[in-house]
């Protein structure tokens, strides 16, 4: 055999694959005991594509709560360990991606940051294996309002398509009253959110206002570049008011081709996503007196608690947070809650812990500024309901007036009866 | 199904007018497109499935030019080139290695190229939306009311631009050299190489006008809305009907799919709002059917 030098290539190979051994066993064998003793959340979401601002700007979120919980000792000395992958918006993704989390991973915790379609996926992966989850984005109210769909294992901290329905449509109503809006039109995503936004707006609304007329309805694709052939429709039909549900990017590009057809000269637009600052300042010449809920805005509520979250996440990101931003945060904060309360990561006892909580957060409007996850139904409650008209700069917003919480529990009980839920 | 609406419509001349007019602007916005997209699978026989890409890329030069210049003008002329020279790239280091693979061969390479271009928009300009270019100030003005239907006055100069791009598209196609030997090279490349003909500058010039014409109707979109990663993916399955309605590699088809399609949209929206996309593939499945190679295509 050629020798290298006076040692055979077996012995060289030998050599290495010892030293490696050595090397392997003494620098990953405590990185491995380390990541076995981390407190393990799995985060599906999407990061590429036309929706990926929604997995960063709920990432940032967490990341902000984590980044404190760790850096003051975590949980006797366990960290949160994050693992965040992308489904691409792919409903059967989303499902892979979280198999993977329970079963190679094995995370003690997911938090769900998935848009409402692949939120289902989510939904009947984790009923299976029994994993804690999070919903922290999905607002389509059936994903915890039918009792069918429901788990004792996945909890809601997301806006509902009905909470805020109510709200959006006591404030209509006042509107309409005010101004005479006899008829309607809406323009909403065809998809399982944009439906249910025009169910239960419409739905609440003549609750509210029974004398109104719904002269046509418009439902443009999610990502559609052009709205012509909507936006035809309404100047010819000259409604009175337009409801939408169209969000981001769809809602940006609805408004800028509306506005050279002169739509909002004599149509009063509801539009319940867009006060969002990245939706807000990305519409062109922003229009004066659009009516919108608050998603995320600094100024509403108008709280010093509110302002201090705006403030800390812009410090670290360069950006306001988003409606997502401030879901995924409220969330966080309660599993770290159960973490501390419970000492433990088992799934019964995290769950039990946060069933039919009542927290303080800068986004509650309940008793004493707090929000609770409702026991019947493990979601979300007293959040932060506002609407107000826009005006062209910061804050954006002016005139917000909150939702009442004891109207909007009374029409959503009326409705889950309706549908047979409750 | 609101078809006695659609009867209504068809009876009213502000109605009429308002949804034609709306349906020729999507038209012609899509031929734009498709016409690049035909254009090159009719004489490279390539399907370039990262055409969508390239009209996104489009609408981010564009957002680009507009925000350092300031000129509307400018912002969608150097845009489109900027993605004809792009296009151009493409070609020469990575279409041009696969001609003569198997067509699954170039559309995972175009498919890599649609992922690679989606996140390196992100990276280059964020992971937000961008706001839209804006329209120019001289059609900031109110819209026009012809027969008491509301027109506004930027859409009709898109479907002017549009005319006069497909005029200038058709003029090259049939009245020049250049036309000429494209139109060759889609029948027999091999002769054309026989002849002397720098096959492979051919090739290049093709794909670079395809792209062009991508990044165009990618510029033109971005003037009324936003710019976002991924937002070729619904303008590449439109243009992929455009061009199976029209015949594949026929521009004349390309034209005529694209003015169906806009008015299938813009009528249909009347008719029956939850089945536009629908009735678009319903009228691909009738041309697959009744005429396979297209309304305008040839047997071959």
């Amino acid at each position: 055999m050629k020798k290298i030098n006076k040692y055979s290539r077996r012995e060289v190979l030998k050599t290495s694959a010892s030293i490696t051994s050595v090397l392997t066993i003494g620098a990953g064998f405590p990185s491995i005991l380390k990541a076995e003793n981390n407190i393990k959340v799995g985060i599906p979401t999407i990061l590429s594509g036309r929706v990926a601002q929604l997995g960063i700007s709920v990432t940032n979120a967490i990341k902000m709560a984590v980044n404190n919980f760790n850096n003051a000792g975590g949980l006797d000395g366990r960290n949160i360990e994050l693992i965040i992958r992308d489904s691409r918006a792919k409903p059967d993704e989303a499902a892979r991606v979280c198999r993977n989390f329970i079963n190679s991973d094995k995370v003690d915790v997911i938090l769900n940051a998935e848009a409402s379609g692949a939120s289902f996926a989510v939904q009947e992966v984790i009923r299976e294996s029994g994993t804690l989850c999070l919903h922290t984005v999905s607002e389509t109210s059936s994903l915890t309002a039918d009792p069918s769909i429901r788990a004792w294992n996945a909890f809601r901290f997301s806006r509902i398509g009905i909470h805020d329905a109510v709200g959006s449509a006591k404030y209509a109503a006042e509107i309409a009253k005010g101004k005479g809006l006899k008829t309607w039109m809406s323009v909403n995503p065809d998809y399982a959110y944009g439906r249910d936004s025009d169910d239960t707006f419409f739905w609440a609304l003549k609750k509210f206002s029974p004398g109104f007329e719904i002269i046509g309805k418009g439902w443009p694709k999610i990502f559609q570049p052009d709205y012509t052939e909507v936006i035809t429709q309404i100047a010819r039909k000259k409604p009175d008011a337009i409801y939408t549900s169209l969000w981001g990017g769809d809602l940006v590009s609805f408004i800028d081709q509306a506005l050279l057809y002169g739509i909002f000269k004599n149509t009063e637009l509801f539009a319940i996503n867009l006060a969002d600052y990245t939706t807000m300042s990305a519409v062109k010449n922003l229009p004066k007196g659009l009516h919108s809920a608050t998603r995320y805005v600094a100024a509403w509520p108008n709280t010093q608690d509110n302002r201090d979250y705006d403030k800390s996440y812009t410090d670290i990101y360069g950006d306001h947070p988003t409606n997502w931003s401030w879901e995924a945060s409220v969330g966080i904060d309660y599993l770290i809650n159960a973490l501390k309360e419970t000492g433990s990561t088992d799934t019964k006892k995290l769950a039990e812990a946060i069933k039919g909580k009542t927290r303080k957060s800068f986004m509650g409007v309940g008793d004493g500024n707090t929000v609770s996850i409702r026991d019947r139904d493990q979601t979300i409650v007293d959040y932060s309901i506002g609407w107000g008209t826009t005006i062209s700069n910061e804050p954006y917003m002016t005139g917000i007036q909150g939702a009442d919480w004891n109207t909007i529990k009374e029409l959503e009980n009326e409705w889950l009866t309706d549908k047979g839920w409750l | 199904m609101e078809i006695f609406a659609l009867f209504d419509c068809i009876m009213s001349p502000a109605c009429l007018l308002s949804q034609a007019a709306g349906g020729l602007k999507i038209g012609m916005l899509l031929f734009l497109v498709a016409s690049g997209l035909t254009l090159v699978f009719g004489v490279l026989g390539v399907i370039n499935f990262a055409h969508g890409a390239l009209y996104m890329l489009g609408a981010y030069f564009s957002w680009q030019i507009m925000s350092i210049t300031g000129h509307f003008g400018l912002s969608v002329i150097l845009g489109a080139l900027g993605v004809g020279i792009f296009g151009l790239l493409f070609e020469r280091i990575l279409i041009s290695r696969v001609y003569n693979a198997e067509l699954l061969v170039q559309i995972l390479l175009c498919y890599s190229v649609v992922l690679i271009l989606d996140d390196l928009v992100m990276i280059i300009w964020g992971d937000e939306f961008l706001s839209s270019v804006g329209v120019p100030e001289v059609f900031q003005v109110p819209p026009l009311f012809i027969f008491d239907a509301i027109i506004p006055p930027f859409h009709l100069a898109i479907i002017a631009m549009s005319f006069i791009v497909g005029l200038i598209l058709w003029f090259i196609m049939t009245k020049t050299r250049f036309g000429r030997l494209v139109r060759a090279a889609a029948v027999n490349p091999k002769m054309l190489e026989a002849l002397g003909i720098n096959i492979n500058l051919l090739r290049a010039g093709v794909f670079m006008l395809g792209s062009f014409l991508a990044g165009l109707g990618g510029a033109l979109a971005a003037s009324v809305g936003s710019v976002v990663s991924g937002m070729g993916n619904s303008i590449i399955i439109e243009s992929f009907i455009v061009t199976v309605i029209g015949g594949m590699g026929s521009i004349s088809g390309a034209f005529l799919a694209s003015l169906i399609i806009g008015m299938a949209r813009s009528f249909g929206a009347v008719a029956m709002p939850l089945f536009t996309d629908g009735l678009m593939f319903l009228i691909m499945v009738l041309v697959l059917v009744l005429r396979p190679q297209g309304l305008m295509g040839n047997k071959k």
